[in-house]
């Protein structure tokens, strides 16, 4: 077995330090060394978006990413999301417009979005698409998470 | 996941010159996005065990602009090339091929060196950068080197770099004068798409003729290729008048597509020839 | 309550991703469990054996040698092993072999690699024709899973006579449910001094069947074995029955291990190895006068059923059933066969069989409109069903059926008229992208087919909760459709509470009754009936007992509920399902009332088809639909959305490329679901009909998407580039190119 490192980085805000196999996934080093499993795993091989999370304010699929290249990055995952206040404006919109269905999808699509708005506070639907476009979901057919994230964008304004 | 993960290695060397050296001493592959290694690995596929982290090598970053040309980073992500407005200017064909790449989750993590490295014969920015004339400056502990970006494949996965080799930058050459730019890729959706096949032209346009033309093609070879005899069929050729069907003809001893997992030889061939007959429509247009 | 958009309950949870599907929950002491399979498609096992360099004693194996008790897996017929055994026969290369456990996953991963099967070979055979040749027998003595015949008048004489005959062929590939949580199991074995027993959580949509699987695999009393539904990411039918299977084995191997044992599919193998969209073959002959009235109608309807039975039987029920379409018609013979070959056993997939069907009758009657120079709506016009009028079993439209004003509605929210001459002008000039209107008129049988619902005897209740709100007991299952909200809906509608008042209770086989299995677009209509049926008694028999009074506020009602749970210890009410007096089926003559209603819908779409690249883009899609009343306006707009989606990627993209038996295409990257960027807002109208058999009036609406858009699509796309052969989906851009070849030859 291939030495662990120590991995130093800040996770939802917070300092953490961590010892781990430099090429664990990102993914499992999240769900099972660290218990959060709300990143999910829909495919293993970049294309479903459900395992999506913010490194240095980026998305990027943590099923593609080897624990390694964490090291002194700021990680936000979906628990990271939501405030002491209350849900995320996303996560809200999500939930008033029924954008999540079976749910699989929604923690991946919630990060992307805010990513987005945070990006492009008053996105028009090519911005959208775009933004959304690597999180495939097959319960909504997306017309309700697209309004959910242009309402999200209004209540923000 | 399928891979075995109690035998990898992966280090993080602290300098160009460090990793060179553990190029050398076989310690390890490149690593830079991992959003191709990533996936052989998670597929329980990948060969090779060690890998050496290059994703924050200074010398691999940023991009540089002179007058006759831009110098890309082999690190640049397609998010770091979609935001740089020189791109967009001059290379027009460039920020298609990086917006069609994947989705925004890999476009904030491939890199246009992995992209060039992973030579796969449906990667969508090499076809644009055979159009462009691009060069690769390769760097090893015996010295630099570069080489013309068109010589640089050679035959599935096989290139014209040495395993102590690291691909540092992409010199891209700004196109002077009036250029046509035509890029598109035909995938099997509208994102997250891998190319069925993809065709990128430039040409400088002068006096009414086609001065300068070069086309790229994807995924209807063993690696990226030129298309030298539709090329030649159209060089010096008059916009109002270019010979379309010769060049289509001659644009099959370009290719040599298969029937895979993805679509068919066929298609590959008939489609290609469209795309390029649209590119050259686009081309005579501007000649009006 | 009934009729407004309660939000989704489980929503907040789901959107914090705070829910715990199954791979999510912690269980100390688990191990993980993975599967060898065989890898040809046809042969005898002969040996199993264990390579270098593992720790085998660490592991614990289980082969079919180990099982306690019936190594069948059950259903219909239960004749899928869990396990092959040594000197059995291997019938498909996915099949399950050898169980392997152990707490650490590399070395799981690298052990599966690790064990090599010894497989004498026999010859296989891998599609429809090769089966129906019998160029081997693999199944039975004539290779049939079932054979299905439906019969009315006699369509033979009119042949001769009518103005016009009319023939097609017509072909659908497999399809993946690809729900985004892959297969997931937990199970649990503890033995005490009464025994062994069994509890399995995972997602699966039927707790019933993996009881009933796992009672057989281990002979165990009913109350031995306790099987929970956990949330669940998608199912789509996809978790009906591989579940079973799955379920089997790990509770096998945490029987043997004596570990709580955890198996999660991986994306490839849960594409490779679980069940999919049956592929169909469909060839119709029809008959009409000179005025296109249909005359006569002959469907020969085949499906491949893969290795074994499992669930074919009744998806070719369904997808017979559904062959005549919309269409009044006075002369019908429908023949319906599923084949067996050596693949992967296919199963449940929203529509179930009616997808395949309605694909081939809905193209077929553009094409005739096409061959007798009509349109092809005035042709649907004049053969819609209508009150009164018997469909191909006999059964009687006893309901107030408006098809003509479902179709028009579609089309004006297209703004089809307009639309069909304007392109028909723009193609005329051979733009570089020529665009198309269609649309494809269906229904969906809700509820289980024929006498189904009568075997079944469904039962659904109510319960007094401590604090005086009530939960509602059902064995259905939420797997994104909303479920929860629905039933607590129509419980808090007929108790006269606010929906806060009522929960819904986890799908627990120790908690709940059977209400049968969670699909065939039943639960809303058959089960929701049921829990509103529970909820009337539930509310009676406080006001009989003299504990609450009408009008009462939801504080008293709480009040009577805490009443009477201190007189009685505990307060439930139970509905169970009885066939309607008036609902008539004969399972050997196929005749009678197949449904105790339908769904109906009229679903018109505009496509774009670049003919540079033979791509074809979806720009607008309506779905006008007919569900009786909707409980909830939100859920089922998504339902409907979503179920579109799944239905374009059916017609246009989503294609299974199967070698020797085996899916080639089993990653993301290369079977292609619709991404946002793929797909038009989805727009959705629904009119409203309410019907006796359901809650409040609602019917079924789960699958009924599903079964339009492939041939509303393609149906399009004729109009945009054709007339062209287009009877097979999915029409990827190579097969549409092949068609505009073969026309430009001539
Ligand atoms: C979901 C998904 C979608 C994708 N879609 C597309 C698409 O549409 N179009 C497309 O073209 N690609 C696509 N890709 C492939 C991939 O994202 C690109 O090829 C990307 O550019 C690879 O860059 P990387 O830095 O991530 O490469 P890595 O995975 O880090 O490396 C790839 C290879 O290049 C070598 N390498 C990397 N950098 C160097 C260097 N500087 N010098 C020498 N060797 C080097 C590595 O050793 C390795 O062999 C997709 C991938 C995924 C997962
Ligand atoms: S699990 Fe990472 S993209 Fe699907
Ligand atoms: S809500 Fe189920 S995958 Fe998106």
């Amino acid at each position: 077995m291939a030495e662990r490192i120590t991995l130093t980085f800040t996770l939802n805000g917070k300092p953490q330090t961590l010892a781990v196999h430099p090429m664990t996934r990102l993914l499992d080093m999240l769900r099972e060394d660290l218990g959060l499993t709300g990143t999910k795993e829909g495919c293993g091989e970049g294309e479903c978006g459900a395992c999506a999370v913010l490194l240095d304010g980026r998305v990027v699929n943590s099923c593609l990413i080897p624990a390694l290249q964490v090291e002194g990055c700021d990680l936000v995952t979906i628990e990271g999301l939501a405030t002491a206040s209350g849900l995320h404006p996303v996560q809200a919109a999500l939930l008033a417009h029924n954008g999540a269905q079976c749910g699989f999808c929604s923690p991946g699509m919630a990060i992307s979005a805010a990513d987005l708005l945070r990006r492009c506070p008053n996105p028009n639907h090519g911005d959208v698409k775009d933004a959304l476009s690597g999180n495939l979901c097959r319960c909504t057919g997306y017309t309700k998470i697209v309004e959910a994230v242009q309402a999200a964008a209004r209540s923000e304004a | 996941m399928r891979g075995f993960l109690p035998a990898m290695e992966l280090q993080r060397p602290a300098s160009l010159s460090e990793a060179l050296q553990m190029l050398a001493a076989h310690t390890g592959r490149p690593f830079a996005g991992g959003t191709d290694l990533m996936v052989v690995y998670n597929a329980g596929k990948l060969r090779e065990t060690r890998f050496l982290d290059i994703a924050r090598l200074p010398e691999l970053q940023g991009i540089r602009e002179t007058p006759e040309y831009l110098d890309l980073g082999a690190l640049c992500t397609f998010t770091e090339l979609l935001a740089h407005p020189a791109i967009h200017r001059h290379f027009p064909n460039l920020v298609k091929s990086a917006k069609a790449t994947g989705a925004l989750a890999i476009q904030n993590r491939g890199t246009l060196g992995g992209n060039i490295a992973n030579a796969s014969p449906a990667a969508d920015t090499p076809p644009c950068l055979l159009a462009y004339g691009a060069e690769l400056e390769l760097v090893s502990p015996r010295g630099t080197r570069v080489v013309p970006y068109e010589l640089f494949h050679q035959g599935y996965k096989v290139m014209d770099l040495a395993a102590d080799e690291l691909v540092t930058r992409i010199r891209v050459p700004k196109p002077s004068g009036t250029s046509v730019h035509y890029f598109r890729k035909v995938g099997t959706r509208q994102a997250q798409a891998i190319a069925k096949l993809s065709l990128a032209l430039v040409a400088q346009v002068a006096d009414g003729c086609v001065a300068n033309l070069r086309i790229g093609l994807g995924a209807v070879a063993p690696a990226p290729v030129r298309a030298c005899h539709a090329e030649a069929v159209l060089q010096g050729q008059p916009l109002a008048n270019l010979p379309v069907a010769v060049a289509l003809e001659a644009l099959l001893a370009d290719m040599s597509p298969i029937d895979d997992i993805r679509s068919t030889a066929h298609y590959r061939s008939i489609v290609t020839r469209n795309l390029l007959a649209q590119a050259l429509r686009t081309l005579s247009a501007t000649g009006n | 309550m009934i009729g407004q958009s309660a939000i989704r309950k489980e929503g907040r949870a789901k959107v914090l991703g705070a829910t715990q599907y199954t791979a999510d929950v912690p269980v100390e002491g688990l191990w993980r469990g993975a599967t060898v399979r065989s890898d040809v498609p046809r042969g005898i096992l002969r040996g199993i054996h264990f390579g270098e360099g593992i720790p085998w004693s660490e592991f614990t194996v289980v082969t079919a040698a180990d099982i306690p008790g019936k190594n069948r897996v059950a259903s219909i017929v239960a004749d899928q092993p869990f396990l092959v055994g040594i000197g059995e026969e291997v019938m498909h290369p996915e099949q399950p072999v050898v169980l392997l456990a152990h707490p650490d996953r590399y070395l799981l991963e690298a052990a599966r690699k690790a064990v090599r099967l010894e497989i004498e070979p026999l010859p296989a055979i891998f599609d429809m024709e090769a089966s129906l040749r019998q160029d081997e027998l693999i199944y039975g003595t004539d290779n049939l899973l079932k054979e299905i015949r439906i019969a009315k008048g006699d369509p033979a004489p009119i042949w001769e006579t009518a103005a016009f005959v009319i023939e097609g062929d017509y072909r659908t590939g497999a399809q993946e449910q690809l729900y985004l949580e892959t297969q997931a199991i937990l199970a649990f074995a503890n033995t005490d001094e009464n025994g062994l027993r069994i509890t399995i959580q995972g997602s699966l949509q039927c707790p019933y069947y993996v009881h009933g699987a796992i009672a057989g695999l281990f002979e165990l009393p009913a109350d031995h074995v306790r099987v929970t539904a956990l949330e669940m990411g998608g199912a789509f039918g996809g978790k009906e029955d591989y579940p079973s299977l799955i379920a089997g084995h790990a509770a096998l191997l945490a029987w043997k291990s004596g570990h709580p044992v955890r198996i999660v599919y991986d994306r490839e193998e849960d594409m490779a190895a679980t069940t999919k969209r049956h592929p169909s073959r469909t060839h119709i002959k029809s008959a009409f006068d000179a005025n296109g009235h249909l005359l006569a109608l002959d469907v020969d309807f085949q499906l491949d059923g893969g290795a074994y039975a499992t669930m074919s039987p009744v998806v070719l029920s369904r997808g017979t059933l559904h062959a005549a379409g919309v269409y009044r018609c006075p002369h019908v013979a429908i023949h319906g066969r599923a084949l067996a070959t050596n693949t992967p056993p296919p199963g449940a997939f929203r529509g179930f069989g009616a997808p395949q069907s309605l694909f081939a009758i809905e193209r077929h009657m553009d094409i005739c409109a096409q061959r007798m120079g009509m349109d092809p709506v005035e042709l649907r016009r004049r053969n819609f069903l209508r009150l009164g009028d018997s469909m191909a079993t006999g059964q009687v439209i006893r309901e107030d059926l408006d098809l003509a004003g479902l179709m028009d509605r579609a089309l004006v929210e297209l703004d089809y008229d307009a639309k069909r001459k304007r392109f028909q002008t723009e193609n005329a000039a051979s733009p570089e992208v020529c665009r198309g209107v269609g649309f494809a008129v269906f229904m969906h049988g809700c509820g289980f087919t024929g006498s189904g619902e009568a075997k079944l005897a469904s039962v659904a209740g109510l319960e007094a909760l401590p604090d005086g709100r009530v939960s509602v007991l059902a064995a259905s299952t939420e797997m994104g459709q909303g479920k929860h909200t629905v039933f607590a809906q129509v419980a808090a509608e007929a108790l006269g509470l606010p929906i806060e008042l009522v929960e819904v209770a986890p799908s627990d086989t120790s908690r709940v009754p059977n209400s049968g299995p969670t699909v065939a677009s039943r639960s809303t209509m058959v089960v929701g009936k049921l829990i509103q049926d529970a909820a009337v008694a539930f509310r009676q028999g406080l006001i009989q007992q003299g504990l609450l009074h009408e009008p009462f506020t939801p504080e008293a009602f709480q009040a009577a509920v805490r009443a009477m749970l201190a007189r009685s210890g505990s307060y439930k009410t139970y509905a169970q399902y009885h066939t309607p007096p008036q609902q008539k089926w004969d399972d050997t003559s196929y005749q009678g009332d197949a449904y105790p209603t339908f769904t109906w819908a009229c679903y018109a779409t505009q496509v774009a088809v670049d003919t540079v690249t033979w791509e074809v883009a979806v720009e607008d899609f309506v779905a006008v639909q007919e569900v009786g009343r909707v409980i909830n306006p939100t859920l089922a707009t998504g339902q409907v959305q979503g179920g579109v989606a799944q239905g374009i990627g059916f017609g246009l993209w989503e294609e299974v490329r199967m070698h020797n038996g085996r899916m080639a295409n089993t990653q993301l990257t290369n079977y292609a679901i619709p991404t946002l960027a793929d797909l038009p807002e989805i727009r959705v109208v629904f009119l409203e009909n309410p019907h006796p058999a359901g809650p409040g009036g609602a019917k079924g609406l789960g699958e009924l998407p599903m079964n339009g858009p492939a041939p509303a699509l393609l149906n399009a796309v004729d109009f945009a580039v054709g007339p062209l052969r287009l009877d097979e989906v999915p029409m990827t851009p190579e097969r549409l190119l092949d068609r505009a070849e073969e026309v430009a030859r001539g």
